[in-house]
């Protein structure tokens, strides 16, 4: 298609369009990340621009990775992670299950179990705390009409062991819909006539849901898991504002010490090492599974 | 397409995959009902123990939001009247409006910085993905995987750098600034979403208009750009749903001047306390537009949320 027709060609049009887009992601997004790197290696504090900045080589690193209190963030983070990774695709792939029988109105209740996701984690966050109060909230009297407990012997945002629980409660709330969403597209993807061949089979309800709708909804459930597994990572927004951080520190995850770090204590140098770890964490856990989820696919 | 032909559900399991699911729809749906009246509560309603579910309604903390009051004398409050509902419901309580919130200015905050990042990203990305989809630009799958992967960055790990750069540029705490960085942020969506959806408009078109005489550029505005009009838009609400919700940015990044809703609505606090209808009535109006856009959307979400990555 490269011909000329008056004005420009088609190749300096080209440039023309994608530049915009290229230079503002390389300013806003690669520069500040090699900037980061950089600050990782030296002692700078961002509250005193003008204190001398030397450079400490791997001594930030090394005291992260010794250090017991970001240990139990991670601990924290990993208890988060798995315990909505859970609850999500197990209720997620349920609910998808259930929708693809296309029985009367499904499209209007979709939509309503869809809501809680798309709005803002830091407003659910912060509206979730009332209905978690010890005395006056709702969640606690729906909890004792089922629990038959006192509604006032408990509050799951001020004790140590159900706080973690209230965190996982909200943030299962919020995001099933999106692993039932991409749960639905997988099992939507299924040919009919493959159910047909099992059917002339004569093969069980149970077996062809074994042997049919697991395996190939599998690619999709994985794919929703690993979208899932980014943003639960990071997950700052929705945990700082229901709990933030606490009671002590058993819901602070590491997006969140991490800012307690680089804007309250501002170690800008140890923050942003602590940022490359959890980078390249993310990264390094992301393509692991990637691979196996290539795998997967290609079955 | 569609579920199963010979094992089509019968009309009993259709019955209970639907009671099932509107059960759990119903559970979602309470904690925003549960806010939303919270909003249209009176103070003492609000914090009544076992909660009220059937109160009398109530638009003191739609009032409370918008207003900031200050204690009276008696003898003042006698002296000056309330002169309409408003203030009436201020003066119940020995109060007196001293003027607007700061809630109107965030939430104007919010809208500028929400539609200018929505304008600039989807404007910027129709363009990039105009040429990912019809030219041969090198390195082309490189750099759409370059453009995904800027989602995949957690804000905490660039935002010290930002922050630096912003105070340097003298961009910290502005408008412009936040606009700029949602746009970097919303690209990716922008730029993939759109390409899927100009890839699917026939090349037919364009060189039937570039044969009658027509420019690359005029046939992208008069032929390609009606035709994508759908995708542009449904592309327009998620970006702006993006900028909307959007926490960590705005919360190290602003204080003053350009501080969007999302960081102020928490620390709304009445005078003894939390003013909870206040607090419910803020997070009322700014959930409700996100709730319509929603329900207008409801096409076009699997492609929005994953950017197209499941293919449908």
């Amino acid at each position: 298609m490269a011909r000329r027709i008056r004005g420009l060609s088609d190749r300096a049009i080209a440039w023309i369009f994608v530049a915009p887009t290229i230079v503002l992601l390389l300013a806003v997004n690669i520069f500040p990340l090699i900037w980061t790197i950089r600050l990782s290696f030296t002692n700078y504090r961002a509250n005193r621009p003008n204190a001398e900045v030397s450079w400490v080589g791997l001594r930030n690193y090394e005291r992260i990775l010794t250090d017991s209190d970001v240990w139990l963030t991670m601990q924290a983070t990993a208890h988060f992670l798995f315990w909505t990774l859970f609850l999500q695709v197990l209720i997620g792939f349920a609910l998808a299950w259930l929708i693809n029988r296309k029985f009367k109105g499904n499209d209007l209740w979709t939509t309503v179990i869809v809501l809680p996701m798309m709005l803002s984690p830091a407003v659910v966050g912060n509206f979730w705390t009332l209905l978690y109060q010890p005395q006056i909230g709702v969640f606690n009297h729906v909890m004792a009409f089922f629990t038959g407990a006192d509604p006032q012997q408990f509050s799951m945002i001020g004790d140590v062991n159900l706080a973690p629980w209230a965190i996982v409660i909200v943030d299962t709330w919020m995001w099933t819909p999106f692993i039932m969403l991409i749960c639905l597209a997988g099992l939507r993807s299924i040919p009919d006539s493959i159910y047909e061949a099992a059917e002339c089979d004569r093969a069980s309800q149970w077996r062809q849901f074994w042997t049919i709708t697991i395996p190939m909804t599998l690619p999709f459930l994985m794919l929703a898991v690993l979208f899932r597994g980014i943003e639960n990572f990071k997950m700052f927004d929705l945990v700082v504002q229901l709990t933030g951080g606490g009671p002590g520190n058993v819901t602070t995850l590491t997006s969140i010490d991490l800012k307690r770090e680089a804007f309250e204590k501002w170690r800008t140098g140890f923050s942003s090492a602590y940022a490359v770890i959890l980078f390249v964490t993310v990264f390094g856990l992301a393509s692991i599974y990637v691979k196996a989820l290539n795998k997967v696919k290609e079955r | 397409m569609s579920g199963f032909s010979i094992t089509e559900p019968s009309g009993r399991q259709k019955t209970i995959a639907g009671v099932l699911v509107v059960t759990y729809a119903l559970i979602t749906l309470l904690p925003l009902l549960w806010i939303i009246g919270t909003g249209f509560k009176s103070s003492s309603d609000a914090i009544a123990y076992p909660p009220k579910v059937v109160f009398e309604p109530s638009l003191e903390g739609y009032v409370n939001l918008f207003t900031t009051q200050t204690r009276q004398s008696p003898e003042y409050l006698e002296a000056n009247p309330p002169e309409n509902w408003y203030e009436e419901i201020v003066h119940d309580k020995g109060m007196v409006i001293a003027g607007a919130s700061r809630f109107g200015e965030r939430f104007m905050n919010s809208v500028i910085i929400g539609f200018g990042s929505t304008f600039l990203s989807v404007f910027l990305g129709t363009l990039a993905a105009y040429a990912f989809s019809r030219f041969r630009v090198p390195l082309k799958d490189d750099l759409l995987f370059f453009i995904l992967s800027t989602r995949m960055m957690p804000p905490i790990a660039i935002a010290i750098p930002i922050f630096l750069m912003f105070r340097a540029a003298g961009l910290s705490d502005t408008h412009a600034g936040m606009i700029l960085l949602y746009t970097a942020v919303n690209l990716s969506l922008s730029v993939w979403l759109l390409k899927g959806f100009i890839d699917e408009i026939p090349r037919e078109y364009e060189e039937a208009a570039l044969i009658d005489g027509y420019t690359r550029f005029q046939a992208f505005r008069k032929v390609v750009l009606p035709q994508a009009a759908a995708g542009i838009a449904s592309t327009a609400i998620f970006c702006l749903i993006f900028a909307w919700n959007e926490y960590a940015f705005a919360v190290l990044l602003t204080s003053g001047t350009a501080q969007t809703a999302p960081p102020f609505l928490p620390t709304i606090i009445g005078v003894g306390g939390r003013d909870w209808p206040a607090v419910a009535a803020g997070v009322t109006i700014f959930l409700l537009p996100v709730m319509v856009f929603t329900i207008l959307l409801r096409r076009h979400l699997l492609r929005g949320i994953t950017f197209g990555a499941v293919r449908k």
